[in-house]
C-alpha cells in the first residue's frame, strides 16, 4: 500500500462465541489523505484480520450502516476523515446504548420494530387510486416536514441521546421524528392512528430536550425540533379537547 | 440443522425491485405469505444511493411514443420493444402510486410533479426528490412495507442456494448472519431482486453489496444470463471513491470541459454547444444531454488526445471538469444539494465557488438474468426484477432515470405473474428441500470454514481485489479479443485460486468474512460471463465497444447473448433475437 501516514485503530471486539470478555484491539494502519475510518477497517479486515465484523454497504454516507462510535462520539465511519484524528490513537466502538452481537454490530432489531410502531406511511383511503393524478402538494408544504424524511436509519441520534440510556423503552428521536414526517406531510390523514404511539412517556414526553440527537445527526433531520413540533401539536390537542363543545365536529 | 420457513412467495433483495415487489404479492392476494429476505437490511440497499430520478411521461409537452424511441435508440436497438412499451406505458401509473405512499418528489409552484431534463431524453420527463431521489424512493417502498402484515422480513439473510426439486424453484437455503445457521426458506415462487454487479469492476460506483448474487444464483441453476457484456460506464464519478455526481448536475446546465477549458463533447458528434446564457441550455438529446456511452468514450478519447488532466493525489488518475458554477448557490442548494455535500466531503471542494474533477465510473449491468416479459425464468418458480434481471429495456446502453421507474414496473409485474403461478405447480417436498439446505451447510463447512486450506491459502479478499482489477483491465469501455481473452484467463486462474480461500474467522456469529467469500465465488461466475459475453460479440454497439471489431453489425448481431454455465469449463454462449414492434434499426444520432 501506497501509504503516506501512520496512525493506530483501537477496535472494539467481542466474540459472542468465545465467551470472552471485551477488549480493545489495536492495528497500526498506513493510510492516504483521502482515507476515511471505514477505509482503515476495511483494510484491517482484508490483510491483517478477517474475524472483525462491522456493517457497511455504500461508503458515501447514504445507507446508513456504518455508524459506530470514534473517539466516543457517533459517527458514520465512512464520513469520518483519519486524518481529522492524526496523529491518533482512533478508538473505534459499536455505537453505545444498544446490544452489542459482535465487535461493531450491534442489534438493531429492537429499531426496526420500534419504527414500526409510528406507522410510518400515508393513511387515506385513495391511497392506492392512481387515477387521478398525483396529489398536489406545493414546495411550501414539502418544507413543512422535509427535513424530517431524510432520515437514513443510521441511529447516530439513539447513540447520542441521554434519554436512551436511563429509559430503554423510549421510541426515540429517529422513530418520532419519522411518526412526526407523516404527521405534517398534507397528503396524510393518519395523525390519530400514531398518537397512541407517539404520545406517553416513552413516546414524545420522554424526550428531555437536551438536543443531542439533532447535534449528532449527519443528515440534519433535527428530530429534536420534530420532537419539540410534536409536542405543541399534542399540547394543542389536548386543550381543543377541553374547549370544545361535546359533539363538535373536528 | 436446517431449519424450514414456510411461505407461499420468497423474494430475495430488499431494495426498490424487492420492495415493490413484496408489496405487489401483499395487495394482489392477502391470502399468500411474502418472505422477503436480504442480506443487509432493506434501507442499506444500493438503490438509496440513487440520485438523478425516475423517468415517466406526465407533461401535456412530452408523449409515451417520445419515450420509447428514446429508450430504444438509447440502447442501440439492442432492447426488447414489447418490454420497452410496457415499461414507458406503466411508468407514470407507477410513479404516482409512489407519490401516493408518501415518495417526496419535487414539485412546481401549483404542486404537481416536477420534471428534470436527463441523458438521451428528448423531453423532460424525470421525476425527482432533488438529487436524493433513490434514497426517497427506498424508504417510501420500505416503510410502505411495514403496513403489510402478511410480508415477513428475513433482515441479514445471505441466500446461499436455490432450492430446486421436481425442475422447479422451491425457496432458497439462506444463511443467518446473526448465527451463522442455515435456514431453507420455501415458497412455491421465488423472486430474485439482488441488483447488480458493479463491484465485480475495481472503479465503481457501486456499494460493497453489489456482487451479482442473484445473477450467480440463477446461473449456477441453469438459467442463462442475458447481455452480460453490457456494462455502463457512468461519465461523471468522482476521481478516487467513484462517488456518483449524478446526470442531473448536467440536466440542470452544468457542462463538460477538458482541461483546455473546451466542452470536447461537441468533437464527438453530439451537437454544437450553446453558450450557458443561453435560455435554450441545456438541450436534450444533445452535447452534456447525450448518452453514458457516448460521454464515457469521448472521456477515453480525450485522455488519448492528451485533453485530460492528472489528479496527484489519487495516484495520478486522468479526470476533466464537470462544471455547474453558473448555475449559482441557490439553484445549487434547491436541486443539487447532495452533490455538494458529496463534493465537500469527498473531494474537498465545492461546485458553487471551483469546477468538480470526475472521470467515467462503472455504474450499471445492463445485462442480467434472462426474463420475459413477466418476469418468468427459464426454471419454473423463479422470477426476477431490477438490476438483476434483463427483460431487456436496457439493451446495449442504458438511460439514466429509466432503471429507477424498471425496478418498480418489473417488480411488480414480476410479482403479479409470481403470484399468480404461485399454486399452479406441485409444492416440493419439504424434506428434500430441507436437505438440500443441509448439504448446503456442510459443502460451506468444508470447503470453507473447516480451515483445510491453511497452507498455501489465499485471503478472499487478494482473490476479489484481483478480480476486480482485472476486469477493470480487459472488460474496460474499450475492449478488443486481446484483452478479453487476457481477462477470461486470468478469471479460470482465480476461480482455482478462490478454491483455496481460507478464512481467519471460523465461527458462525456475523462472520462477514465467510459472506464475502461467498460472494467472490459469485462475483466469478457473474465475471466469466461478461467476459465470455464480451468476446463473443464481435461487433461495436452501445457500452460494448470492441476497437477490434468498431461497427455496429446488425445482419449478425441485432440479437441477445445468453451465457449458459458450464461446469469446469468456460460458459456456452447462445443467442436469442431482439423483439422489433415499431421501430426498426436506424442510425443513432445525438445532436443533429
Amino acid at each position: 500500500m501506497a501509504g503516506e501516514k501512520r496512525i493506530t485503530l483501537e477496535i472494539f471486539r467481542y466474540n459472542p462465541e468465545d465467551g470472552g470478555e471485551p477488549f480493545f484491539q489495536s492495528y497500526e494502519v498506513e493510510y492516504l489523505n483521502h482515507w476515511v475510518v471505514l477505509d482503515a477497517i476495511n483494510w484491517i479486515k482484508d490483510e491483517i484480520d478477517g474475524t472483525i465484523a462491522h456493517r457497511w454497504t455504500c461508503r458515501m454516507g447514504v445507507c446508513g450502516s456504518c455508524g459506530m462510535m470514534v473517539n466516543g462520539e457517533p459517527k458514520l465511519s465512512c464520513h469520518s476523515l483519519l486524518r481529522d484524528y492524526a496523529p491518533g490513537p482512533v478508538r473505534v466502538e459499536p455505537l453505545q446504548h444498544f446490544p452489542v452481537e459482535k465487535d461493531l454490530m450491534i442489534d438493531k432489531s429492537g429499531f426496526m420494530e420500534r419504527l414500526a410502531e409510528v406507522k410510518p406511511y400515508i393513511i387515506r383511503d385513495d391511497v392506492n387510486d392512481t387515477g387521478n393524478g398525483e396529489y398536489l402538494q406545493t414546495p411550501a408544504q414539502i418544507a413543512a416536514y422535509h427535513e424530517h424524511s431524510m432520515c437514513i436509519n443510521c441511529m447516530l441520534c439513539y447513540a447520542g441521546c441521554p434519554v436512551m440510556s436511563l429509559e430503554p423503552a423510549f421510541l426515540g428521536p429517529a422513530a418520532l421524528a419519522l411518526g412526526q414526517r407523516y404527521n405534517l406531510d398534507s397528503r396524510d390523514k393518519g395523525q390519530a392512528e400514531r398518537v397512541d404511539a407517539m404520545s406517553g412517556d416513552e413516546g414524545l414526553w420522554g424526550c428531555t430536550f437536551v438536543g443531542e440527537c439533532s447535534v449528532v445527526c449527519p443528515k440534519h433531520v433535527d428530530p429534536a425540533g420534530a420532537i419539540q413540533k410534536g409536542k405543541i401539536a399534542a399540547a394543542k390537542q389536548w386543550y381543543a379537547n377541553f374547549i370544545k363543545p361535546k359533539g363538535a365536529k373536528k | 440443522m436446517a431449519e424450514t420457513f414456510e411461505h407461499d412467495v420468497v423474494v430475495v433483495g430488499g431494495g426498490g425491485a424487492g420492495l415493490r415487489a413484496a408489496i405487489a404479492v401483499a395487495e394482489r392476494n392477502p391470502e399468500l405469505s411474502v418472505a422477503l429476505l436480504s442480506k443487509v437490511y432493506p434501507m442499506r440497499s444500493h438503490t438509496v444511493t440513487a440520485e438523478g430520478g425516475a423517468a415517466g411521461v406526465i407533461k401535456s409537452n412530452d408523449d409515451l411514443e417520445t419515450h420509447c424511441y428514446d429508450t430504444v435508440s438509447g440502447a442501440d436497438w439492442l432492447a426488447d420493444q414489447d418490454a420497452v412499451e410496457i415499461l414507458v406505458n406503466d411508468a407514470p401509473r407507477q410513479l404516482i402510486q409512489l407519490e401516493h405512499w408518501g415518495c417526496p418528489w419535487s414539485r412546481e409552484r401549483d404542486g404537481s410533479v416536477a420534471v428534470r431534463s436527463f441523458g438521451g431524453m428528448k423531453n423532460q420527463r424525470t421525476w425527482y426528490a432533488a438529487d436524493k431521489s433513490g434514497f426517497h424512493m427506498l424508504h417510501t417502498l420500505f416503510q410502505t412495507t411495514l403496513k403489510y402484515p402478511t410480508i415477513t422480513r428475513y433482515d441479514e439473510h445471505y441466500a446461499a442456494k436455490l432450492l430446486i426439486e421436481d425442475g422447479r424453484c422451491g425457496g432458497v437455503a439462506a444463511l443467518d448472519l446473526r448465527t451463522g445457521s442455515m435456514r431453507a426458506i420455501t415458497a412455491n415462487s421465488v423472486i430474485l431482486a439482488t441488483g447488480g454487479a458493479g463491484y465485480v469492476f475495481a472503479f465503481t460506483t457501486n456499494g460493497a453489496i453489489k456482487t451479482g448474487d442473484g445473477m450467480a444464483l440463477a446461473y449456477r441453476a441453469g438459467v442463462p444470463l442475458k447481455d452480460m457484456e453490457f456494462v455502463q460506464y457512468h461519465p461523471t464519478g468522482l476521481p478516487g471513491t467513484g462517488i456518483l455526481i449524478t446526470e442531473a448536475a448536467r440536466g440542470e446546465g452544468g457542462i463538460m470541459l477538458n482541461r483546455h477549458g473546451r466542452r470536447y463533447l461537441q468533437d464527438y458528434d453530439l451537437g454544437q454547444p450553446l453558450e450557458v446564457t443561453d435560455p435554450r441550455h441545456p438541450q436534450n438529446r444533445m452535447m452534456e444531454l447525450g448518452p453514458r456511452d457516448r460521454l464515457s468514450q469521448a472521456f477515453h478519447y480525450e485522455r488519448e488526445k492528451g485533453n485530460t488532466f492528472k489528479m496527484e493525489e489519487f495516484e495520478d488518475v486522468d479526470a476533466v471538469h464537470l462544471d455547474i458554477r453558473h448555475l449559482g448557490e441557490k439553484r445549487i442548494d434547491e436541486r443539487l444539494p447532495f452533490v455538494r455535500e458529496l463534493c465537500r466531503d469527498y473531494q474537498g471542494i465545492d461546485p458553487v465557488h471551483e469546477p468538480i474533477p470526475v472521470r467515467p465510473v462503472v455504474h450499471y449491468t445492463m445485462g442480467g438474468i434472462d426474463t420475459d416479459i413477466d418476469g418468468r425464468t427459464a426454471l419454473p418458480g423463479l422470477y426476477a426484477a431490477g438490476e438483476c434481471a434483463c427483460v431487456s429495456v436496457n439493451g446495449a446502453n442504458r438511460l439514466g432515470s429509466n432503471s429507477l421507474v424498471e425496478i418498480l414496473v418489473f417488480g411488480e409485474r414480476a410479482a403479479n405473474t409470481a403470484t399468480e403461478e404461485a399454486g399452479e405447480l406441485k409444492r416440493p417436498n419439504p424434506d428434500a428441500l430441507r436437505t438440500q439446505a443441509k448439504d448446503e451447510a456442510k459443502r460451506i463447512q468444508q470447503t470453507l470454514l473447516n480451515g483445510a486450506n491453511a497452507n498455501g491459502g489465499v485471503r478472499p479478499a487478494h482473490v476479489r481485489n484481483k478480480l476486480r482489477k482485472v476486469m477493470e483491465a480487459g472488460c474496460g469501455i474499450f475492449r478488443d479479443a486481446g484483452t478479453i481473452q487476457t481477462a477470461c484467463d486470468a478469471l479460470a486462474e482465480l476461480s482455482e485460486q478462490a478454491a483455496r480461500m481460507t478464512l481467519d474467522d471460523h465461527g458462525g456469529a456475523y462472520n462477514t468474512q465467510l459472506i464475502n467469500a461467498l460472494e467472490i465465488t459469485g462475483m466469478l461466475e457473474v465475471a466469466s460471463a461478461m467476459a465470455h459475453s464480451a468476446h463473443a460479440r464481435t461487433e461495436s454497439r452501445g457500452s460494448h465497444q470492441r476497437t477490434d471489431y468498431p461497427e455496429r453489425d446488425d445482419a449478425q448481431f441485432l440479437k441477445h447473448t445468453l451465457a449458459y454455465r458450464q461446469e469446469a469449463a468456460a460458459p456456452r454462449i447462445d443467442w436469442k433475437d431482439v423483439t422489433i414492434t415499431r421501430w426498426p434499426p436506424g442510425e443513432r444520432t445525438y445532436g443533429r
